[in-house]
Order: C-alpha cells, then sequence, then structure tokens
C-alpha cells in the first residue's frame, strides 16, 4: 500500500493516508488540523534528492509549523537528515548532490536564484550530532556569529554573548569561564555551547541533527528541556533515532521511510494511531 | 613450555634486539656528526668569531659575523617569499584542491620536492643573476624559496586535512563564506601544525649550500646589501674546508657546529610548537 498520493496533498496535511482505516483518517480530521496550523515556516514541495546516481529523498512534502517542535523520525539510511541538512542548503558543496521541487522559508524558495546562502544560514541555525565547538575561548564561540555579521555593535557583543548563553541554559555554568576554551567543556555543555552559538544568529528556524546522540542521559535531558523552552521563540526540526525522545519533546512528528516521508501530523497523534502500518511497526520497534 | 611458544618467544626477542640495533645506529651518527663537530669546532668559538669579519689568509683570529649574519638575512628573506606561497597552496591543494588544477599543482610540487637543490640554483642564476648581470643574496633567497615552497604546500596540506570537516560544517552553518571558513576557523585550528611545517622547511634550507653558489656567491667581508653578494654559513665551510690553510680548516669546523646549532634550535622549536598545540589553545 502506498500512502503518497501524487496530488491532492495540501499544506498541513502531507503524506497522509487516505487509503487505510478511513475512520482514523477521519479523527486525525486534517482539515480542522489545516485550517488551525499557522502559516509554516519551512516548507518542502515535492522535493527530490540524489548523491549521485543515489535517490535519497522522494517528493518530500512536509509544512513545518512555527514555535513548535517537528520530530523527524526512521530508521538510518532514510533521509530524515539529508532532508534537514536540504533546509539550511548544506549539500551545496556535496559532490554530485541533485534536487528537484522546493523548499520555501517564510513562503520564499531558498533555491531562488537571488538567494544569498550566507544570508540563509543566518536565518536557520543548525547544531551538528558531535558537539563541534571551535578551538576558541566559551566566549569567542558564541560570539562568532554576530561578529561576523554584523548584527551589533561590538560593545553589544557581551550582552549578545550572555543572552544566548542563557537561552542555552548554560550562562549559569560558565559565566566565570568565559574565556576558557570551549573544547575544556563536558560534551553536554559543548553541545548547549553549540545551540548558544546557533541561537547568538538570532535565527529563525534550529534544526537539529541528532543532537543528543553522544550525550548521557542527564545530559540529554538537560537539552530536551532546553528545546521546550526554546520553542516559544523559535521554530524547531531535530532529527532522532530516539523514538522516546521524539514522543517526549516533539508536537509534530515525520517519519522517513526509504526516502519517502511516510507519514507527518501531530506527534500524539503519529505515535498512538498512526495511519501507515509502516510507522506503526517502526514506532513499536518491529524493524529499524 | 613447548617448542612452539619457545621458538615464537625467541623469534620476539630477536627482532627486538635487530630494531633496537638499528635504531641505536641511527642515532649513533647524529651523535658523532655532533660530537666530532664539538670535538673539531668548539675551540675555535669565541666572542670574536661571532662578532668579527674574515682576515686575510695566512692571518689569525677574525669570525664568520658576515656569514652568520648573511645566513640569517638570505634565510630570511626566503622564508618571506617562501612562506606565504607555500602556506596558500597547501591551503588551496586541502581546501579546493580536488578537481583537476589541484591534481596539477599537487603532481608539480612533489615533482619539485624531489628536484636536486643545484637545479633550483641553476633555475635562479639563469632567471636572476644572468639578467641583472650580478650576483646577489636575493637570487640565493629566491633559490631557497623555490626550494621551500613544495615543501611547505604538501605539509600545510596534510595539516588543513586533519582540521576535523564538523568544524567546517560548523562554520558553515554559521553563515560564514567558503573562504572566510578557510581562513578564519580550518586555517588558525591548524595554524600549529602549519607553523611547525614552516619551521622544519627553514632549518631543511638554512643548511643548504648547492643552490647558493651560483646566486649569493658568498662574500669575504660583512654586507647586509640584498643586491650584492652576501656570504652564508654553509658557503663559508664549503670555501674554508676546501682551502689549504689550517686556520680556515678550524674556522670551517666551527662554522659547522654554528650552522649545526642554529638548524637545531630551529627544530626544537618546532617540536615545542607542536607540542603546544595539543595543550591549551587560547
Amino acid at each position: 500500500m502506498t500512502t503518497t498520493a501524487s496530488d491532492g496533498r495540501t499544506v498541513g496535511q502531507p503524506a497522509l493516508s487516505a487509503a487505510k482505516g478511513s475512520d482514523r483518517t477521519a479523527s486525525v480530521s486534517p482539515t480542522v488540523r489545516q485550517s488551525d496550523s499557522p502559516t509554516p515556516v519551512v516548507e518542502s514541495r515535492a522535493y527530490n534528492f540524489w548523491y549521485g546516481a543515489n535517490h535519497a529523498l522522494h517528493d518530500v512534502t512536509i509544512a513545518i509549523p512555527p514555535h513548535a517542535i517537528t520530530a523527524l523520525i526512521g530508521p538510518s539510511g532514510c533521509g530524515k537528515t539529508t532532508f534537514l541538512r536540504s533546509i539550511n542548503r548544506m549539500h551545496d558543496l556535496t559532490p554530485g548532490a541533485r534536487r528537484t521541487g522546493d523548499i520555501l522559508l517564510d513562503g520564499g524558495s531558498i533555491f531562488a536564484p537571488g538567494m544569498d546562502v550566507v544570508a540563509l544560514r543566518r536565518r536557520i541555525g543548525m547544531v551538528f550530532q558531535r558537539p563541534n565547538p571551535f578551538p576558541k575561548s566559551v566566549y569567542d564561540n558564541v560570539a562568532y556569529g554576530p561578529r561576523l555579521n554584523a548584527m551589533a555593535a561590538p560593545r553589544e557583543f557581551p550582552d549578545r554573548v550572555e543572552r544566548a548563553l542563557r537561552q542555552a541554559a548554560l550562562w549559569d555554568e560558565v559565566s566565570s569561564r568565559l574565556r576558557e576554551p570551549g573544547t575544556a567543556l563536558s560534551g553536554g555543555q559543548q553541545q548547549r555551547l553549540c545551540i548558544a552559538r546557533a541561537l547568538a544568529n538570532e535565527p529563525e528556524v534550529l534544526l537539529l541533527d541528532e543532537p543528543c546522540s553522544a550525550l548521557d542521559p542527564i545530559a540529554t535531558q538537560r537539552i530536551e528541556e532546553l528545546l521546550v523552552e526554546l520553542k516559544k521563540t523559535y521554530t524547531i526540526v531535530i532529527v532522532t533515532h530516539n523514538m522516546q525522545q521524539a514522543a517526549r519533546v516533539s508536537d509534530y512528528t515525520g517519519f522517513f521511510y526509504v526516502g519517502q516521508l511516510v507519514e507527518f501530523g501531530e506527534t500524539e497523534q503519529v505515535f498512538t494511531r498512526p495511519i501507515d502500518e509502516r510507522t506503526e511497526a517502526y514506532i513499536t520497534g518491529r524493524f529499524g | 613450555m613447548s617448542g612452539r611458544v619457545l621458538r615464537r618467544h625467541l623469534a620476539s626477542r630477536a627482532m627486538t634486539a635487530v630494531v633496537v640495533v638499528l635504531s641505536f645506529t641511527a642515532v649513533l651518527a647524529l651523535l658523532l656528526i655532533l660530537g666530532n663537530l664539538v670535538l673539531k669546532g668548539a675551540s675555535s668559538i669565541d666572542w670574536a668569531f661571532f662578532t668579527k669579519s674574515p682576515v686575510p689568509a695566512g692571518q689569525s683570529g677574525g669570525g664568520v659575523a658576515n656569514a652568520i649574519v648573511g645566513t640569517g638575512i638570505i634565510v630570511g628573506l626566503a622564508a618571506l617569499i617562501g612562506v606565504p606561497i607555500g602556506v596558500a597552496a597547501g591551503l588551496y591543494l586541502a581546501e579546493y584542491g580536488s578537481g583537476r588544477l589541484g591534481f596539477v599543482v599537487r603532481f608539480i610540487a612533489d615533482v619539485l620536492n624531489g628536484t636536486p637543490s643545484i637545479v633550483v640554483g641553476i633555475v635562479a642564476w639563469t632567471f636572476i643573476v644572468r639578467p641583472t648581470h650580478g650576483y646577489s643574496a636575493l637570487a640565493g633567497s629566491v633559490a631557497l624559496a623555490i626550494l621551500m615552497i613544495p615543501m611547505l604546500a604538501r605539509t600545510t596540506e596534510e595539516m588543513v586535512r586533519l582540521v576535523p570537516h564538523s568544524l567546517r560544517e560548523a562554520a558553515l552553518a554559521l553563515g560564514y563564506a567558503r573562504w572566510r571558513t578557510s581562513l578564519e576557523i580550518v586555517a588558525r585550528t591548524a595554524l600549529g601544525g602549519i607553523v611547525t611545517g614552516c619551521l622544519a622547511g627553514i632549518a631543511r634550507i638554512a643548511g643548504e649550500t648547492a643552490p647558493l653558489l651560483f646566486t649569493a656567491l658568498g662574500n669575504l667581508n660583512f654586507s647586509v646589501a640584498i643586491t650584492q653578494p652576501m656570504q652564508s654559513l654553509s658557503l663559508q665551510i664549503y670555501v674554508y674546508a676546501t682551502g689549504p690553510f689550517d686556520e680556515w680548516h678550524r674556522l670551517a669546523w666551527a662554522s659547522a657546529l654554528v650552522l649545526m646549532g642554529l638548524v637545531l634550535i630551529i627544530s626544537i622549536t618546532a617540536r615545542w610548537v607542536t607540542r603546544q598545540r595539543y595543550g591549551r589553545i587560547r
């Protein structure tokens, strides 16, 4: 059975199957969700992506709502990270990369000819799988973005750094260690430093690629609490292998499988009443 | 203990012994050279050796101040020319050199790396000494710089490649343009390794004689004019060691000791810089 209707998919209910369990579909009531859901911040339309001959993403259409956490889940190699990295055009330097379809940020195509990729990445912050602070001081790590982008007068940098570190729930731990190298912090602190570094740019969207995979449970919990706090200000997209994490923190969940967005909806619905049987198989642990 | 186990133990012992003896032989060569230099050269080193220029043949006394200063100027100038070009080429190779041009540059660097230094000297003579109708320190520096550039390009490339890809991505994701990422993040992270490579390259060219023979030529008088012939320690050693006077031989030994000392100091500094890399970073 397939879930991808070739047409008629509208913003807010992409990849929802109409083929299986009409009563369940009705209970999801996509039309209601559609009218409720605000204008999406990030939106992809029939987005396809290839690494050379490898067709990594098939017709991904998704609308990511603002001020919410959207989790992308799926087994390894399903394309969720590829999709995440498409949103801030990190594939620009990947040799052999090719795409069709479009991704919109605030309604404008990120692939538009006039789009400055550098400016785009300032609007879309990214946090990676492994903490990757620059081999510089804690302060410099956070000040890097504002300094580069000349977003503020130099005398405002200390305030900005403090604000970003507070937002990342790191200030209390590092306020007396701002001159120490960022690499001297613990793994969890380093990852929050990377979040602070991204936030200092004041982005609209924050992309996180398995941000907790290298962290212990306590550090993971801190990051999760932080994300819930941050969604008031930012739109967050998180790729995770940890389904409990997706269930705990996210408002919306997208399930990727072999390059397709199989199902996308409110997290509670996806986890308790999945529409596609592959989603159900995955979240109940039958594969992946 | 069974025969097989015993045989293995013996083989292991034998191999260890062979490796130790060979390593010791390698170190022994260095120790013999150093010991010989100290034995024959140290007695001739006094204050005048560092402060006076050579006296006419047959007289005693005098020093090699002109050669020490000359080596400093020629090598310094060579570094001034060679370091920016070599490091820039290495950065290019590591960051952008995946295409055809990168292949060509890498190939040329490798060929140049294996070129005999006297050939480089001839090149400098052909293109600088002959057109300007005069031997000069500058021509010598250019020859040494040419020797240095491929070395620095390849070591810089290797050092830059060691920088984790995740750092590049972090910078790009923050809105860094690619060139800025290369310069401000990648090159600065690899700085310790690059500096070490530069110092090793300088140490390597400081002792070169052949490229200077028909470029800087040598000068028995004290001179700091880079458009004129200039003495260097290596040239001094060459002339004095092959000369007929005992006094010259004495000075040649002493000069060799000083040159060796200079190279050692640079090498030790390089090691020290490398160690700093793994310590605290600012």
